[in-house]
């Protein structure tokens, strides 16, 4: 469920709406992963071999409504925003002198000035002209020439000024170290709940589940309130140490943060996947294994988390394709000086300034970048799994 | 969020009183209005409803909205509340109507004043002026015998005596959070410092001796400030000021009423206002002036257009403001203004006096650009002129996007 969940939660923003469906792309891709066959249940239903006997016609007939739905809801929008990357739409300006007159608190100030106004046509509507510009949106979000010289003269300071490389600094950092974290806080819990006593167990479950439950940006700003300005934690520590803290004012405490709230939000999601599996590891391996006098430790390197292996996957794909559209932190925490994330830039550039400029198409190719990005990460885990079901 | 309930909830208790009180007429048309959802708008749209048949929406997000909804044939809503700066979109793209006509027939308590005139036309009925202002705790200047300040030189030398007395948390506080609120204090200082956002072909112009001058400045208030101010907004500041956390800002006149409640502060009384410090001497106050008021969408029939205009008039009468005087800094007949209020005034008719906000697409642009690029100079990773080379480049590639560079 996890996807449908985090997608829900993004249209809480409505001003984020649009934004959402702007790229439900990755989110529908891990709908679409939990029926394959890295899923160990799902992998032996396949191998019995009845798909073989399901008529052409049948299967077209069950599979056309949501092949359709894909293409309607996946693959246009998909093409839609791979155009508008090489297009730009602007309004043809004038230039006219216009006067106009404001309040002041008793009287009027009149001002006299030429400005940049678009031509309407007759019905009013602003005529627009569309061309064709290649790369240069591209160009545009990945810095130009400023990337270029910083990249020749390998100068990663001057580099990671550049929005975009620096929310791609961000992103992966975040990415990758949430991403053991999350493997091994869940695991830590379903172990421990796995040899709780029958009697705490569900109410252990239930507590575990509660970050996971919080609608993300709440989840966010519940932490950003402990530790930011004066909040409960801040005062502590402070009296702990006897300090005065400015934990907003710095960025790698803000980005411990964030760090610490993906964590702390998505470990209960690992935790249930891994309790799940736990409750199939073979009885009969783990009580030969401690016949052979294997420890504790023994018994979970060698017996059970080599059973969890197509789990510990599944929930590395899911987070990889989570934590690299990471966005709520950035909002929650208010990081936007400190710290961005490659789907802030694309809401960025996608937001209309007083004026009602948007960037759309700086947008798009924003957003295009952050799916090759994803396409790259996920490289890894999904040969293995094609592997996997290959040999089995 | 909350806002957005909250405008919710207070858009829906308005539907409940459809009743006519005390409207001149009965108004018999649907009229939908959509504006911010701050207190005076509060007090304008519930004198509205009083009309019957009248919605409003109050919501924090009506910037976005707002372009859109009135581009649609027939518009979505026929009354827009606009400031200065939102008002731009909605001129550029013909959506909203002349007033002129409408002005005669009804409009004989609004004074020549209210009335915003684009090229002679009547575009726009403005109700109310904002502006950042000083304001400080009178209490504590008149302890430790300091002089109001009138430049930011005398703020920083009032914010060191602050300091060493140690009265307060922080001596300053401002509305710096990046994004929006850091680009319009820049605004407000680089206007000070005599500086032009723009030259006449749209080219870029901040990265020049006010520009750093400006940063500069700015950089030297933030050593008084709560490390924090890169996430202070126009509500931190307020709630800094309502706690005692500090002695002096630069804050919106429109969160002057807020000083004095009751229910949150813990200053009634002690908060004092005052016209915003010059940057340089015989400068401008460093702030711009704004203003609210009601537009009228163009894709509307005349009689909902008519109906419209009637029920904002009732709204912005002197009757509704005698009940909400301090919520705001009013241009309607019958105000009164309050001791919160002098400092928007002193403002405002300073000589020479503070320029309006520019409403153009460029400075919708710049505005974007400079929040997004002024952070990293306050955290210290660019030098002044590396920030402002920056803005002029982010400022530069999406005006090429948007049609207005070549």
């Amino acid at each position: 469920m996890v996807p449908e969940f985090r997608a829900n939660s993004g249209e809480t923003f409505s001003a984020l709406h649009s934004y959402a469906r702007f790229l439900t792309g990755p989110t529908d891709i891990g709908v679409k992963l939990r029926d394959s066959p890295g899923f160990p249940m799902q992998r032996s239903r396949n191998t019995s071999g009845t798909e073989a006997s399901v008529k052409f016609k049948t299967f077209a007939m069950f599979v056309g409504p949501s092949v359709f739905l894909m293409l309607l809801f996946i693959a246009f929008p998909l093409v839609t925003v791979l155009v508008n990357s090489f297009q730009v739409t602007q309004p043809i300006f004038t230039t006219q002198e216009v006067e106009t007159c404001t309040p002041g608190f008793l009287q009027q100030t009149c001002v006299t000035e030429v400005k940049t106004i678009p031509v309407l046509d007759d019905d009013g509507n602003t005529v627009t002209r569309t061309e064709w510009v290649g790369f240069r949106s591209y160009a545009n979000v990945l810095g130009g020439e400023r990337a270029i010289a910083a990249l020749s003269g390998l100068d990663f300071g001057a580099l990671l000024q550049i929005d975009f490389w620096k929310a791609l600094r961000f992103t992966l950092t975040f990415t990758l170290i949430t991403l053991p974290l999350v493997l091994i806080v869940g695991l830590a819990i379903a172990v421990v709940v796995n040899n709780a006593s029958r009697a705490v167990k569900g109410p252990v479950i239930f507590v575990s589940l509660l970050p996971f439950i919080i609608t993300p940006v709440i989840g966010a700003l519940s932490i950003r309130w402990l530790f930011y300005g004066d909040g409960i934690v801040t005062v502590w520590l402070e009296a702990l140490w006897n300090t005065d803290l400015s934990v907003a004012a710095n960025g790698w405490a803000i980005e411990f943060l964030m760090m610490f709230y993906r964590v702390w939000h998505v470990a209960p999601f690992a935790f249930v996947i891994f309790y799940a599996g736990l409750q199939t590891v073979n009885q009969d391996t783990l009580e030969s294994a401690v016949i052979d006098g294997a420890s504790r430790w023994e018994r979970l390197r060698y017996v059970v988390i080599p059973h969890l292996m197509p789990l510990i996957v599944f929930i590395t794909l899911i987070h990889l394709m989570d934590a690299y559209r990471a966005f709520e932190e950035v909002i929650g925490f208010s990081s936007e000086s400190h710290r961005i994330t490659l789907q802030y830039l694309t809401y960025d550039y996608l937001t209309p300034d007083d004026a009602g400029n948007r960037a759309v198409s700086s947008a798009s190719a924003s957003a295009m970048l952050t799916m090759i990005g994803v396409v790259i990460l996920l490289a890894a885990p999904l040969r293995r799994t094609w592997r996997d079901h290959r040999g089995g | 969020m909350l806002m957005k309930k909250l405008a919710l909830a207070g858009a829906v208790a308005m539907l409940g009183t459809t009743s006519a009180m005390a409207c001149a007429f009965q108004n018999e048309v649907e009229v939908k209005s959509l504006s911010a959802g701050f207190e005076a708008w509060k007090a304008v749209t519930d004198a509205m409803s009083e009309c019957g048949n009248v919605s409003a929406e109050l919501d924090q997000e009506f910037r976005t909205k707002q372009p859109a909804a009135f581009a649609a044939n027939p518009s979505l809503y026929a009354l827009g509340g606009v400031s200065n700066g939102t008002v731009t979109p909605l001129l550029n793209e013909g959506t909203i109507r002349p007033l002129d006509d409408l002005v005669e027939a009804y409009g004989q308590n609004l004074s020549p004043n209210q009335l915003i005139r684009i090229d002679g036309q009547i575009m726009a009925i403005a109700m109310m002026v904002n502006t950042q202002h000083m304001m400080y705790r009178t209490d504590i200047f008149e302890e430790l015998g300091l002089e109001v300040p009138t430049t930011y030189d005398e703020v920083l030398t009032a914010a060191a005596a602050i300091q060493e007395a140690g009265v307060v948390e922080y001596p300053l506080g401002a509305t710096m959070k990046s994004g929006w609120n850091l680009a319009q204090d820049f605004n407000n200082m680089f206007v000070g410092f005599g500086g032009d956002f723009y030259n006449d072909d749209s080219t870029p112009a901040v990265n020049s001796e006010a520009g750093v001058k400006a940063l500069e400045m700015m950089k030297a208030l933030t050593e008084y400030m709560d490390p924090e101010y890169l996430v202070s907004d126009s509500t931190y500041v307020q709630q800094q000021f309502q706690q005692g956390k500090i002695a002096m800002a630069n804050l919106w006149a429109s969160r002057g009423g807020a000083m004095n409640d009751e229910a949150e502060s813990s200053v009634v009384g002690k908060v004092g206002s005052a016209a915003a410090p010059l940057a340089m001497a015989g400068g401008v106050p460093a702030t711009t002036l704004w203003w609210d008021g009601i537009v009228v969408a163009k894709n509307i029939d005349d009689a909902t257009a008519e109906a419209a205009f009637r029920v904002a008039m009732e709204g912005l009468d002197s009757e509704m403001v005698q009940g909400a005087n301090d919520t705001a800094i009013w241009l309607v007949e019958g105000y009164q203004p309050s001791d919160m209020a002098q400092g928007a005034i002193a403002t405002a008719t300073a000589q020479p006096a503070p320029p309006s906000y520019p409403s153009t697409s460029q400075m919708g642009l710049m505005h974007t650009a400079l929040g997004n690029e002024l952070p990293s100079f306050f955290t210290g990773d660019r030098t002044a002129t590396e920030a402002l080379a920056a803005v002029e480049e982010a400022y530069s590639s999406a005006a090429k996007e948007a049609g207005l560079l070549q």
